[in-house]
């Protein structure tokens, strides 16, 4: 125990510009990712899962709201949100490249936000 | 009685049909659906609602069916005036039934047991078709019924219904539910139903349905934690039931055990103790563990004219459950350990069958979704039994959707069970007919245990015809038999032979279900049903004996828009018809006392009618068998019910006649 502190101290002060926490293996993450409709949510849940390390995924329709909870140790919110970009939706701050929006079914191109 | 529903009929058309609807308002509201069906779970189920349940005179769990097109509802032979249901062409015990998931119906509750739920303590009843999920057990062949009641945390505060039908029975039910503090809530729920006087309307001299009387008392506290995770249930019921039959002349008091007249009694005694604990991981939702326990003790004391039957059945029941995730929720999988033991204490007149019974084994079922039009559920158990030996079970389950509103289905599944021969065919007890078991050397009245597969395939398919919305379903299901007890009506009418199955014995069915909504809020379901059940007995091969080839179902329902106090108009017809079916063989007797080989085909109606006063009142009426079709002769040998030719388990339709009820459900949220 005392060994685990002095070490926790240790990682603490050493790493105190990356700010290290422990990493959770069951982190509970929501974000907003612009979409419309049931094909939206299966393609970006879709898309959420491919990434490793998401353990649950589940995207509403109404809010807009994609709650995951994922392994930190094997991923971050930021993979996360580029792989949902990568699929043509929009994220808080990795947008989906224009081919990728373009290459959307029509029902599913959402208004993008500039 | 009848002129009591007068009087009613009478009262609920004085008032203005279509009450006064305010339309300058637009309100969208979900209709909850009386039948649900998932186009996207992997199993073949239906969920029946409170809404359905309601829409037959529906007393207790047996006649909850009569609207599903899933299940047949049978007969009640004379005596015992048991309805027992059909799935896939085959009775209950190959069905495995459930409440909230533990094993409820089975043993020696197999014949009546379906009757000992009332129906207004049902929230919802599953019905998955063909091979059922490991994680409850090795038993099911065609089915799994699973029934969840109302739960206290929900409940309304206390909720009344009567009932009185012209063939006299009365039924009272009386719920509370109480919140204890937010996290414990209790309910009590008790029934008493009774049937005291004597109807004979085919003039055979024997009654048409039991005189009887049941009371059933369950108490349950149910604990739920949110913060923490953990969820529990405590279920404490008692129940007494007693049937009296037979001739009408027949006095249990002075008759019993006499050639005086004939007459049947069954008494059943039954308690239930049940624990439920589950918890649920806070930070990983997917993740869980539950723990059920079950204690029963189940005592029928009966006598059949000069036949006694006797069965005490005291079981355990235990099953712990760990649910989690590979990687992440696309797999899933479930895994844990069942343990049962049943003490059965079995009297046939001076013969004593008492066994013990026990098993334990483990599961693990996995199921794999790609969310989106693909999912797939394998599962497997290892059951060790003392009297099954050692075995493997494996069921699976696969759906796809191809294109937009179609699913397609497949299942495929094995199942093994001991056949309670006696308590499972009790209506033969009422026969002069002579039981005898061939004996073959097996575990369990010398016989061996029974083993089937089922395999199914099922496509649904929503789409659009003039305009209206409508729903195509076609489903076939094999059930072969590798192992069974035969039960034989087929070798002589003097006779009822039990014996392991010398060739084949399959059932068939293919159904096939057109659903449409032809105007809002009229929905019309029809169904046609083809079985084809084929057994090898000793004197050739037949089709199952009261078994119908041909059925045809349909149901119409109508609600009018509920008004903002929730004032409304709910109507149902039911219309069946069941094709001719194969008789006992009777050719032996005198040409007077025997039966065609086939019975005739014939059409039963049912319909109600409910009017919704408010979300607090509402008042039912309705009829069944108003086409009034009666079984010409219900009862073989009546005149002399102690001589070779008595019969009174020969019963493919309705005796009574058409009957007439009517009801009221009150409720305060």
């Amino acid at each position: 125990m005392k060994q685990l502190l002095i070490l926790f101290l240790f990682s603490f002060f050493v790493g105190s510009t990356q700010a290290q926490e422990k990493k959770n293996k069951n982190l509970k993450y929501t974000t907003e990712v612009n979409g419309n409709c049931e094909q939206c949510k299966k393609r970006i849940e879709k898309a959420a899962y491919g990434v490793s390390g998401v353990k649950m995924a589940s995207w509403d329709v109404d809010t807009h709201q994609l709650s995951v909870i994922l392994n930190e140790e094997k991923c971050s919110p930021a993979d996360l949100k580029n792989a949902i970009a990568k699929a043509g939706h929009d994220t808080d701050s990795v947008k989906a490249t224009t081919t990728a929006y373009e290459g959307l079914h029509s029902c599913c191109k959402y208004d993008r936000e500039p | 009685m009848q002129k009591y529903i007068t009087h009613l009929v009478m009262v609920l058309l004085c008032i203005p049909v279509f009450a006064q609807e305010d339309l300058n308002e637009v309100k969208i509201v979900k209709k909850q659906k009386g039948i649900k069906k998932s186009y996207t779970v992997t199993g073949n189920i239906s969920t029946l609602t409170t809404k359905e349940l309601a829409k037959a005179a529906c007393c207790n769990l047996a006649e909850s069916f009569e609207t599903n097109p899933s299940i047949d509802v049978n007969f009640s032979d004379a005596v015992t005036g048991n309805k027992q249901i059909k799935m896939l062409g085959l009775t209950s015990p190959y069905l495995m039934i459930t409440e909230e998931n533990i094993p409820s119906v089975r043993g020696a509750s197999q014949a009546y047991g379906l009757s000992f739920t009332p129906g207004t303590w049902v929230e919802s009843i599953q019905i998955t078709k063909g091979a059922g999920s490991v994680v409850n057990g090795y038993e099911s062949i065609s089915g799994q019924i699973n029934t969840e009641l109302l739960k206290p945390l929900t409940d309304v505060p206390l909720f009344v219904n009567a009932y009185g039908s012209t063939d006299s029975r009365l039924e009272l039910n009386t719920q509370f539910s109480k919140k204890l503090s937010d996290k414990w809530a209790t309910s009590l729920f008790l029934h008493g139903n009774t049937r005291l006087s004597k109807n004979d309307m085919n003039n055979d001299g024997f009654l048409d349905n039991p005189l009887g009387r049941q009371i059933n008392i369950l108490n349950r506290y149910q604990y739920a934690n949110a913060e923490t995770g953990l969820v529990g249930f405590v279920s404490v019921r008692y129940l007494n039931d007693k049937k009296q039959s037979g001739e009408v002349d027949f006095d249990k008091d002075t008759d019993r055990g006499t050639t005086n007249a004939w007459g049947a009694e069954v008494n059943t005694e039954r308690f239930d103790l049940s624990t439920k604990i589950g918890y649920v991981f806070p930070d990983q939702p997917y993740q869980s563990i539950g723990f059920q326990n079950a204690f029963n003790t189940h005592n029928q004391k009966s006598y059949f004219g000069l036949n006694q039957y006797d069965i005490k059945q005291n079981s355990y029941y235990s099953n712990l459950i760990f649910n989690s995730i590979i990687d992440n929720t696309k797999n899933k999988f479930a895994a844990g350990l069942n343990f049962t033991y049943d003490k059965y204490e079995e009297f046939v007149n001076v013969t004593d069958y008492s066994r013990i019974d026990n098993s334990v084994g483990a599961f693990l079922e996995y199921t794999y979704d790609n969310s989106d039009n693909f999912s797939l559920a394998l599962g497997g158990r290892v059951d060790n039994h003392n009297r099954l030996g050692t075995f493997f079970t494996p069921r699976l389950h696969v759906r796809y959707n191809p294109w937009e509103y179609s699913v397609l289905r497949f299942s495929a599944g094995r199942g093994k069970r001991i056949a309670n021969i006696f308590a499972e065919n009790q209506s033969l007890f009422a026969s002069s007919r002579a039981i005898s078991i061939l004996n073959d050397g097996g575990k369990t009245y010398g016989l061996n245990p029974e083993i089937a597969w089922n395999y199914g395939l099922s496509f649904s398919q929503k789409f659009r015809i003039f305009n209206k919305n409508a729903e195509a379903v076609v489903d076939f299901y094999r059930t072969d038999f590798s192992k069974q007890v035969v039960v034989d009506v087929m070798q002589s009418p003097q006779q009822a032979l039990f014996y392991d199955l010398q060739g084949k014995s399959y059932a068939n069915s293919l159904q096939i279900e057109f659903n449409l909504e032809p105007v809002h809020d009229l929905n019309l379901r029809t169904a046609y049903k083809f079985y084809d059940l084929k057994t090898d007995y000793l004197s050739g091969t037949y089709q199952n004996p009261m078994q119908a080839k041909n059925r045809f179902f349909a149901n119409l329902e109508y609600e009018t828009h509920a008004t903002e106090k929730g004032k409304q108009w709910r109507m149902d017809f039911t219309f069946n018809r069941i094709g001719k079916q194969q008789l006992p063989n009777t050719a032996s007797n005198p040409i007077n006392e025997q039966l065609p080989d086939f019975s005739a085909a014939y059409s039963l109606m049912n319909t109600q009618v409910t009017r919704v006063f408010s979300d607090v009142f509402e008042v039912y009426v309705g009829g069944e068998n108003i086409g009034n079709y009666q079984q010409p002769r219900a009862i073989l040998g009546s005149e002399n019910p102690f001589g070779p030719y008595f019969d009174a388990s020969m019963v493919y339709a309705p005796i009574f006649g058409q009957m007439y009820y009517a009801g009221l459900r009150f409720k305060i949220k």
